[in-house]
């Protein structure tokens, strides 16, 4: 069983590792984010949402999805947390 | 555990801190259409504010003040509310986290997403502050006994 959770992470890295390769290079001119989508966010942001601050009105209303995987992230932190140092009785 | 720290300084400190940084807790949450910030910022803050009670004070004073169950209790209250606030414009015909379709009469497209971003963030804030609290005081708990 040991060796079974040693393979479906070495799998599961495997995955990360191919699908990294398809990234862009950070600071590439050509990659999607450095064309039309953040130009977009800085004009649109004001009529769209009503809000100045751009980066809220992008991590919250355009990347809520996002935003909400972060949330669960430490929700899911703290329940780990919670689990593993769970109170044991001494005899454990 | 923690126990209480003797000193006239620390404790007066301590509680004049407390509430200021609460307030600055609220204010980063409300504030963070116009300024840096948001839930994340502010519900550390929040959680932030009780920590330093429960190093000053010590447990057990600060237990009686904020008990660990209550943690528990918002930070899973944070999250569901803020899934369901993400589900409820799903009913009234937009998609996920579309805040342009929240049920608030009277109002624009781009204000309903202001309120959206604002309900979001107060919710993402309570999610935190919870969160943050129980992982403190879950590593400070009292063992063996």
């Amino acid at each position: 069983m040991k060796n079974f959770a040693k393979i479906v992470i070495a799998a599961f890295a495997a995955i990360l590792i191919y699908a990294t390769s398809g990234l862009p290079i950070p600071g590439d001119p050509e990659a999607p984010v450095s064309g039309h989508i953040s130009e977009f966010y800085i004009e649109n942001s004001m009529e769209d949402t009503n809000t100045p601050n751009v980066v809220t009105s992008v991590l919250a209303d355009y990347r809520g999805f996002d935003t909400m995987g972060e949330t669960l992230v430490i929700f899911t932190a703290s329940l780990a947390c919670m689990l593993i140092l769970i109170k044991r009785s001494a005899d454990d | 555990m923690i126990k209480r720290y003797n000193s006239i300084i620390v404790d007066v400190t301590c509680r004049i801190m407390v509430p200021f940084i609460q307030l600055f807790g609220l204010y980063v949450i409300f504030h963070g259409h116009y300024s840096p910030g948001g839930g994340f910022q502010g519900g550390v803050l929040l959680a932030t504010s009780i920590i330093v009670h429960r190093l000053c004070m010590g447990y057990k004073e600060s237990y009686a003040k904020f008990p660990p169950q209550r943690a528990y209790m918002i930070g899973a209250i944070g999250m569901f509310l803020f899934v369901l606030t993400a589900l409820t414009p799903v009913f009234f015909g937009g998609a996920f986290l579309d805040f342009s379709f929240l049920p608030i009469p009277r109002l624009e497209p781009a204000e309903l997403r202001y309120y959206g971003i604002l309900i979001a963030e107060i919710w993402i804030g309570i999610a935190v502050f919870g969160s943050l609290l129980v992982i403190f005081d879950k590593l400070t708990e009292r063992r063996g006994g």
